[in-house]
This record gives structure tokens, C-alpha cells and sequence, in this order.
């Protein structure tokens, strides 16, 4: 493998016992550092995706591969994978420096020069004075930025999103947009970013393709071209406005 | 004044006032209609036959508290393990659990009188029925907390290659705690009831009386002032220790800092 194909699926299909078919032949190949956008209206398998992609999801048919290996017979995977749930999943009973660590406890004892780092992880999403605060008394903002945190505690190479801002309110999605996108611009992982929100998709991402529901599968693929670093201003550019809008046509034309 | 001293006061206000409510209107009823005091006595004839056996009351309060307190605490190790191994195995869950609903349905009634044949006449059979009649709140409460477990958490525990160990220690037994100490609060009340029924069957031939048998007592002796001192005195226990197994719950939720 090289990095132009970090992430290979090659016809990967999968059938629930139910019968339903959440995804059918899907061929995505992602090279090492893009962040890529997957839209869909919901229900179109866009989570099951990237729970095969994370190997939790064993596929049907078809071979997935992140950095040569295969997901699922290899455990290694897990090590350079990180996952961003739709909700935060903090534990209740943990504050945020103990949620932001848990990772690193079940991957092994967790070693004391780690502790910098954790703090550091913790820092870069600006909970530093909320370290010690348990989840409940954190808005639904600041949840999901401890969540970010201990997705990026493991330095993973992969990180899936699966619509991680999508119960927050317009403006706070928009500001951990721009926090997450400047984290990107530092460490340039490989990001794969579930959204039914088209610009988000657009603000975000190298490229988005757009899937469509029952069977899902990848009906168009989109370039977005603007340069890093990316600001705010970029959402009130006409160009931005013309690729969003192209995005949106082609989901609309898989929801009708 | 204090403004927790202050919520308390407000709090324990509205049952006060029902309670005086309820004490007038039996003591108006019990005039107006003239009930017979060896069918329902005056409040203060109660509170007279309570003072005149106060130590005996006093001693059954004792010894029934602690056969209930033994009791729960029996329930609690034995429903804990019970609802642990559940948690380990659907088949095992599969093939005991009707067999737990037995201690929800059995007529503990009936079965005590078998206990106490096997157990004999004194605090061990008492303390069995309590256990048997409190277990099943711990059982289904502990189990339900050990494996409803948030799905996106089970999820990130196996894509951080968590030990089934690491499962239990670090999702499945905090989550369990809220649960079971819901348990524990129903499960308190019920080992009390358990006790006093045990004492029915089991609480005479002793040097000392509990409650249950104090109960049997009087009634058959048609000492009801004195009967009805007893079942006042039996709720109150009841009371304290859900009261205390509450207030020992809450202490450790502040702790466990649920939303």
C-alpha cells in the first residue's frame, strides 16, 4: 500500500439478517491525510460505514483495508482508529480528564509522562479549567469537544466521525467546525466526516461524496478545492455557496 | 434560616399535617361512630399501651431490625452474585431467570411454616424468609444495570481492544450503581415485611419477642391497643431503614454524579 490508498474498500456490501441491504458494492479509496465528507439523507448506511471501516461492522462482501490491513482480522486497526460518536458517550461517572484518558487505560496501563499529554489533548480543545468537572455539568458543546478530546488522546491516524455536531445549535457547530478543521491542519490525520449537513461537508472537507439510501451505495463524488488555512469567511464566499449548492442537487436527486 | 434546614422543613411539612389530619379524624371517628375499642382504640389508648410495653416493644424493635437488617444485607451479597453471573451469560440469564421470578411470586405465607421446619424456630429461619422476600428488586435492578449498557460505550471499549475485565470494571459496574441502589430502596422496605412474617411463624419460644410475634400476640389476645402500638412500631421501622438505606444511596449517587 502507499498513502495514496490509506483507506481501500473494494465492493463492500452488507446485507442485515433482516434483509436489508445497508450497503451495497461501495469502492472508496482514501489516501493518507484527506479528510473526506460522506453525505446522505439518513437511513443511507452512512454510520454503518464507518462502523465497518472501524471493524465493529464485519461486512457481507467485499475487502476493507486501512494502511494495507485488513480490518477485522487484524486488532492493530484499532490502534490507529478513533471514533466520534453522534453523541458525546462521556460516562457519567467520570470527569473529563478521566473521560479524555480512557483510551489510553484500556489500550494498557496508562504510563506517567502520558499525563502531559493528556493534558495537552484536553488543552487543545480549551476545557483546561473544566479538566475536573464531571459531564453533567457541561453544555452539549463542551461534551463534544471532550469527546474530540479522547478520539485525539490516541494520536490516531484515522478518525471517523459520525455526524459528531449534529444535535448542537448552528453556531456552536460552526465553531467546532473551524476548531476541528484547524486540529486537522496541525496533525493532518485521515478523516472520514458523516454529515447530512452540506456545508459542513463543504467548510470541512477535501472531497465529499454523497451516498444514497437502500441499498446504500456512492452516487456522486465532490471536489472542494479551497486552500487551508480555512476561516470563517469562507462560508460567505460565492464559490463556497456554488459548491454547496452543487452537493445539495445531489442529494436532493438520491432522496427523491 | 438556614435554606436547607429551610427545604427540609418544607419538605417534611405537607406528610406532617396529613398525619395530625389522620390521627383527628380516627379519634373523631372512633367517637361518632362509636367503634368498639377492641375493634379500633382511641389514638391516645395506643399511645397509652405503647408506653405500658415499652421495653418489650423496644426489645422487639431491636430484634426485628436486625433480622431485617441481616435479611436485606443477605439479599443484597446473594442478589449482587445472582445478577452478576446473569450478566455473564444470556444462556445462564435465559435458564434462571424464571427461576428468580419464584422469590417476586412465591406465597412467602406458605412457605415460611417450611423454612422454619428445615432452619428451626429461631433468627436464621426469620432472616432467610426476610432475604427471600427482599431479593428479587436487587436481582432484576442489578442485572438490568450490568447489561443495558449504552451502545456507543460498548462500541469504544472494543475499539480500544477493552478486556472483558476492563468491561466490567470500567463500564458495566458503575453503570450498575444507580440501579441497584434503586433495588436496595425497594428491597429494604420489603426485607422488614419479610421479618415480621418470619416472626408469625418463627418468634415464639424465645427469651425475647420481635415485633411480628408481638403482633401475633396481641391480636390473639385480643389486646388491640396494644396490637395496633405494634404495627405502629413495625411501620416506623420500616421507615427508618428505608429512610437510612435512602440516605446511604444518595450519599454514594452525589458521589457516582449521575445527571
Amino acid at each position: 500500500m502507499s498513502d495514496e490508498n490509506y483507506l481501500q474498500m473494494d465492493g463492500v456490501s452488507l446485507r442485515f439478517p433482516t434483509g436489508v441491504v445497508a450497503l451495497d458494492g461501495v469502492d472508496l479509496t482514501v489516501p493518507r491525510g484527506e479528510f473526506l465528507g460522506i453525505v446522505g439523507p439518513s437511513g443511507c448506511g452512512k454510520s454503518t460505514l464507518l462502523r465497518v471501516v472501524a471493524g465493529l461492522i464485519a461486512p457481507t462482501a467485499g475487502r476493507v483495508a486501512v494502511a494495507g490491513a485488513e480490518v477485522g482480522a487484524a486488532r492493530r486497526a484499532r490502534r490507529a482508529v478513533a471514533f466520534v460518536f453522534q453523541s458525546a458517550t462521556l460516562l457519567p461517572w467520570r470527569t473529563v480528564v478521566r473521560n479524555v484518558q480512557l483510551p489510553l487505560e484500556l489500550r494498557g496501563r496508562l504510563a506517567p509522562e502520558q499525563r502531559a499529554h493528556i493534558d495537552e489533548t484536553i488543552d487543545l480543545v480549551g476545557l483546561s479549567y473544566f479538566r475536573n468537572s464531571y459531564p453533567h455539568q457541561l453544555s452539549g458543546g463542551m461534551q463534544m469537544r471532550v469527546s474530540l478530546a479522547r478520539a485525539l488522546v490516541t494520536r490516531p491516524e484515522l478518525l471517523l466521525l459520525d455526524e459528531p455536531f449534529g444535535a448542537l445549535d448552528d453556531i456552536t457547530r460552526q465553531r467546532l467546525n473551524e476548531e476541528l478543521l484547524a486540529l486537522w491542519e496541525r496533525d493532518r490525520f485521515t478523516a472520514l466526516f458523516v454529515t447530512h449537513n452540506v456545508a459542513e461537508a463543504a467548510f470541512l472537507t477535501g472531497r465529499t461524496v454523497v451516498m444514497s439510501p437502500r441499498p446504500g451505495r456512492i452516487v456522486s463524488e465532490h471536489v472542494i478545492p479551497f486552500a487551508h488555512p480555512r476561516g470563517p469567511e469562507l462560508r460567505a464566499s460565492a464559490e463556497f455557496a456554488h459548491l454547496s449548492g452543487e452537493i445539495a442537487a445531489s442529494l436532493r436527486r438520491v432522496v427523491a | 434560616m438556614n435554606p436547607r434546614l429551610r427545604s427540609f422543613a418544607l419538605a417534611m411539612l405537607p406528610p406532617l399535617a396529613t398525619f395530625i389530619l389522620f390521627v383527628v379524624l380516627w379519634d373523631a371517628s372512633v367517637v361518632y361512630f362509636e367503634v368498639e375499642p377492641f375493634q379500633v382504640p382511641r389514638p391516645m389508648a395506643v399511645v397509652r399501651a405503647a408506653m405500658e410495653r415499652k421495653e418489650q416493644i423496644g426489645s422487639g424493635l431491636f430484634l426485628t431490625g436486625s433480622a431485617a437488617a441481616m435479611g436485606f444485607a443477605t439479599s443484597l451479597v446473594v442478589g449482587v452474585l445472582v445478577a452478576f453471573l446473569f450478566s455473564q451469560s444470556r444462556v445462564i440469564q435465559r435458564s434462571l431467570y424464571p427461576y428468580a421470578i419464584f422469590f417476586q411470586t412465591v406465597p412467602i405465607i406458605a412457605v415460611a411454616p417450611l423454612i422454619i421446619n428445615w432452619f428451626g424456630h429461631d433468627t436464621r429461619s426469620i432472616v432467610i424468609v426476610s432475604a427471600i422476600v427482599s431479593l428479587f428488586p436487587i436481582i432484576t435492578n442489578t442485572t438490568t444495570g450490568l447489561t443495558e449498557l449504552d451502545r456507543n460505550a460498548v462500541e469504544l471499549f472494543e475499539l480500544n481492544g477493552a478486556t472483558r475485565i476492563q468491561k466490567l470494571f470500567k463500564l458495566q459496574l458503575p453503570n450498575s450503581v444507580p440501579y441497584l441502589i434503586a433495588g436496595a430502596r425497594t428491597s429494604s422496605g420489603l426485607s422488614v415485611i419479610g421479618a415480621i412474617i418470619g416472626e408469625f411463624f418463627a418468634g415464639f419460644g424465645q427469651e425475647k419477642y420481635g415485633l411480628g410475634f408481638l403482633i401475633f400476640q396481641t391480636s390473639s389476645q385480643l389486646k388491640i391497643d396494644a396490637m395496633f402500638a405494634c404495627i405502629v412500631a413495625s411501620t416506623l421501622l420500616g421507615l427508618l431503614i428505608f429512610g437510612a438505606v435512602s440516605l446511604v444511596g444518595s450519599a454514594v449517587l452525589l458521589r457516582w454524579r449521575s445527571n
